[in-house]
């Protein structure tokens, strides 16, 4: 019965999108109020109706009702309600049914908080985003219903891959999914925009909290996933370059690109076509994404052959959308007005060079993911592409960008005096060049890149609190002035210096993994000890644990530094009965600036066992550096000037330096 | 008979999460070598995974190519012979950084050639944005008002 009112309200739904997605538009272009009208109520039905059935799926994970054969295939009775929970996501259809969730909950959060919007405006961006939901909502009705029933009913379910029941990974794909759709979002705007004929700097302010959100989440997203990765695989690894990972990155730097334009076409009416073009691009590589995850076209280009029905769906709802948007760009984009005239050197100038280097950034990991599929697809010669190829053009592309962060904010609007920023930057230089030299001086055995790494990190960072120093006029005025300079600061000037300070962070944890890892793979017998980086590591014993839906083996091992007891570290191998699979749980001290990472791993010859062992050096900074961008993010989205409905309250305020 | 194979390689992949699975028993006495194994290893594709070296899977066949490439090394062979035998045996396929020949050309030229194509519409960009400078630095409603005060300043006959 819930199963059936499941599928029922998801029927619903689409029929509620198609009257969202004809009639508001119909109304915009007739300037018919009443029509106009219906678009808030439709996206607001809408979401409930998608919320029902999606609460309905949840019901039925929940109470294990193995009579739905998508509950039956990926849950288990045993198995703890958090995992129940988020298997609802942990497959195809469901997945689905998540990402429509979070495009009707943009839509309804656009009907009830954008009374600010112009009219017509409003509505055909409802329009837009119902269109995006007619397809995805006929995508799941037609090759993917979740409430599909089995008669008769078994008893047990098949249980959730072990993979996927974990903390971490439970929560990564509504974040991911969450930046994947927001950026639905600025592309409605954008497509509104282009048939409206018009883009001004109250477009570009009401489009900027989305792109933000979109950011935000899509940034949370990677980094748990990557954090999953680092913890799950074994060996520290934290990032592979692997399709599936190359699908998020790619919206998430072609987002970026667009939140540093839409600054310019907000605050200069400049670039407005490009950014146009950005959004229209992120929310394509968002799509691009979800064809690459969801049509299995990545396990190999026959998979995708075998049952085609799903893949060639969403390729059309790709070219559908991502080829009517550009033909409508190419139509409708002439007829933008430029303006806002700037200097090479500038801030405009600088966010010009950084949306440059990220496009191309964002074109060698869309080659570098897509062209062994087309290759295999056109001549059928099968290459890999692996992580070297983008050692050797993603990096060399993004180090320079990484090098130009500090210079932009610092740069004035239209003109800059280059000096002047420059001798703002003259300290964070000097830690630069000492970091660089100091890492030298402790690391010089190491890879002989790594001190200019930690020197681009320190950079960063103190260039980012150069940044503030110079707002807030430290030691150029009394203390007591700058501290109120500091409270009055526009909390997205904080955010800009959180974001590119995290930045710093993370470049240090990215290079100090990949340049100073130790590593110990042994072998050791209960009672043996052996020594890595320091670090003394004593199997005492291996014994048997008994977890909710597993068995576990536990190696218990102490580690002591120096003859000082630092307690145990206890990593396991799970076995799950129900889904027949493995599971290592590497076990993982921090201290903040390293981890020590232990692995059990098999039984070896005469009561030994493998004993692998690393030390990570820096690798909390990474995530560290990614929750610090975030809040960045967070602080920007609450400044007032953006709030979604504050555009008009906030030009009466007193323009603080910037 | 080797795509089931292929199939259930590639579901035991799938299935047990990978990790470093050098193991003891399987590394070279000599440190040197072993590290110029990790090295060879790091750049060879484990045939039956999804985007792993074989440094970093668990699977039979990664295994076996770990062996091949430390029988390889201890034989005497370069690094350089040591990739010529495994390409010879498994095809391109198996690097991890594809080489650079007309089939790859697209692949590797296009980051630089995004780049300096954006650059140079970057460049025409800001030189035709410097040309009007020239013209008009004006906001639309400036520039109405302009027009009205020049209107009411000069009388139409008397405009120079």
């Amino acid at each position: 019965m819930i199963a059936e009112l499941g599928h029922f309200a998801l029927v619903l739904a689409f029929a509620v999108s198609l009257v969202q997605m004809t009639v508001p538009m119909v109304g915009a272009h007739r300037r018919d109020a009443q029509l106009i009208g219906i678009a808030n109520p439709a996206a607001l039905l809408q979401f409930l109706l998608v919320a029902l059935a999606f609460g309905a799926l949840v019901w039925l994970f929940v109470v294990s009702d193995f009579s739905v054969k998508l509950v039956f295939d990926n849950s288990h009775s045993e198995k703890p309600m958090i995992f129940k929970v988020s298997g609802v996501w942990g497959n195809h259809e469901g997945s689905m049914v998540l990402w429509v969730l979070i495009l009707a909950l943009f839509g309804a959060m656009v009907a009830l908080f954008g009374n600010n919007l112009p009219d017509t405006l409003r509505a055909r961006v409802l329009g837009v985003q119902a269109s995006i939901a007619v397809a995805f909502l006929l995508f799941i009705l037609i090759t993917s219903n979740p409430f599909l029933r089995l008669d008769p009913a078994p008893f047990e379910g098949r249980g959730l891959n072990p993979i996927l029941q974990d903390r971490a990974l439970a929560f990564h794909p509504p974040w991911l999914y969450a930046g994947y759709v927001g950026f639905s979002m600025t592309f409605s705007f954008a497509i509104a925009a282009l048939i409206e004929g018009k883009v001004d700097a109250a477009w570009a302010r009401w489009v900027r909290p989305w792109t933000l959100a979109a950011w935000l989440s899509l940034t949370i997203g990677i980094a748990m996933g990557s954090w999953w990765a680092y913890y799950t695989l074994g060996w520290g690894g934290f990032w592979f370059w692997d399709p599936v990972e190359n699908a998020s990155l790619m919206p998430w730097i072609a987002g970026t690109a667009l939140l540093h334009s839409a600054i310019v076409a907000e605050k200069r009416g400049a670039l407005k076509s490009w950014t146009i073009l950005l959004a229209i691009l992120a929310f394509s590589l968002s799509l691009l994404g979800t064809f690459l995850v969801r049509s299995g076209v990545l396990t190999s280009v026959h998979a995708f052959a075998v049952d085609p029905a799903r893949g060639i769906f969403i390729l059309g709802i790709l070219i559908v959308f991502v080829g009517g948007s550009l033909a409508l760009y190419a139509w409708r984009a002439p007829l933008l007005k430029t303006g806002g005239i700037f200097a090479p050197v500038s801030r405009e100038g600088a966010l010009l060079m950084n949306n440059l280097l990220l496009s191309a950034a964002v074109a060698s990991v869309f080659i570098g993911t897509l062209y062994p599929l087309l290759l295999d697809a056109i001549s059928g010669a099968k290459i890999t592409v692996g992580p070297p190829f983008f050692n050797y053009t993603f990096v060399p592309i993004f180090v320079p960008l990484l090098c130009l962060v500090p210079l932009g904010p610092l740069l004035g609007w239209k003109r800059a005096d280059v000096k002047a920023a420059a001798e703002r930057l003259m300290a964070a230089a000097g830690l630069a060049f000492i970091a660089c030299l100091a890492t030298f001086a402790v690391a010089h055995d190491g890879p002989w890149l790594a001190p200019f790494g930690m020197a681009l990190a320190v950079w960063l960072v103190a260039g980012a609190a150069s940044e503030i120093a110079w707002r807030i006029r430290l030691f150029s005025t009394p203390l007591s002035q700058s501290l109120d300079r500091a409270r009055r600061l526009p909390r997205a000037a904080w955010g800009t210096a959180l974001a590119h300070g995290g930045l710093g962070v993370a470049v240090a944890g990215i290079v100090g993994v990949t340049a100073w890892q130790s590593e110990l793979i042994t072998t050791l017998a209960p009672g043996e000890s052996a020594e890595i980086a320091g670090y003394t590591l004593t199997l005492e014993r291996v014994g048997m644990r008994d977890g909710p839906n597993y068995e576990a083996t536990v190696g218990v091992v102490r580690v002591s530094q120096g003859g000082r007891d630092l307690g145990v570290l206890m990593p396991e191998k799970r076995r799950f009965p129900a889904e027949r699979q493995e599971k290592t749980e590497p076990a993982i001290r921090t201290n903040g600036f390293a981890d020590l990472y232990v692995v059990l791993g098999e039984p070896a010859d005469d009561g030994k066992w493998v004993v692998r062992a690393y030390r990570n050096n820096l690798a909390p900074w990474i995530w560290i550096g990614g929750i610090v961008m975030s809040i960045g993010g967070i602080m920007s989205l609450a400044d007032r000037r953006l709030r979604v409905g504050a555009p008009t309250r906030a030009r009466l305020r007193a323009a603080p330096a910037e | 008979m080797r795509h089931l194979l292929a199939a259930a390689l590639l579901f035991f992949c799938l299935s047990i999460p990978a990790f470093a699975l050098v193991s003891p028993s399987e590394r070279l006495p000599d440190p040197e070598q072993e590290a110029r194994a990790r090295e060879i290893s790091k750049e060879l594709r484990c045939l039956v995974c999804q985007n792993q070296s074989i440094d970093d899977s668990d699977a039979e066949l990664a295994g076996d190519l770990r062996r091949i490439v430390r029988e390889r090394i201890s034989a005497g062979d370069t690094d350089k012979e040591v990739f010529d035998f495994v390409i010879a045996r498994y095809g391109e396929f198996v690097l991890m950084t594809p080489r650079f020949k007309p089939a790859t050309w697209v692949l590797w030229l296009t980051p630089g050639f995004v780049l300096l194509g954006g650059g140079i519409v970057a460049v025409l960009f800001l030189r035709r944005k410097r040309l009007e400078t020239g013209v008009s630095s004006l906001t639309e409603e400036e520039e109405a008002r302009l027009a009205e005060l020049m209107a009411r300043g000069n009388p139409p006959d008397s405009a120079p």
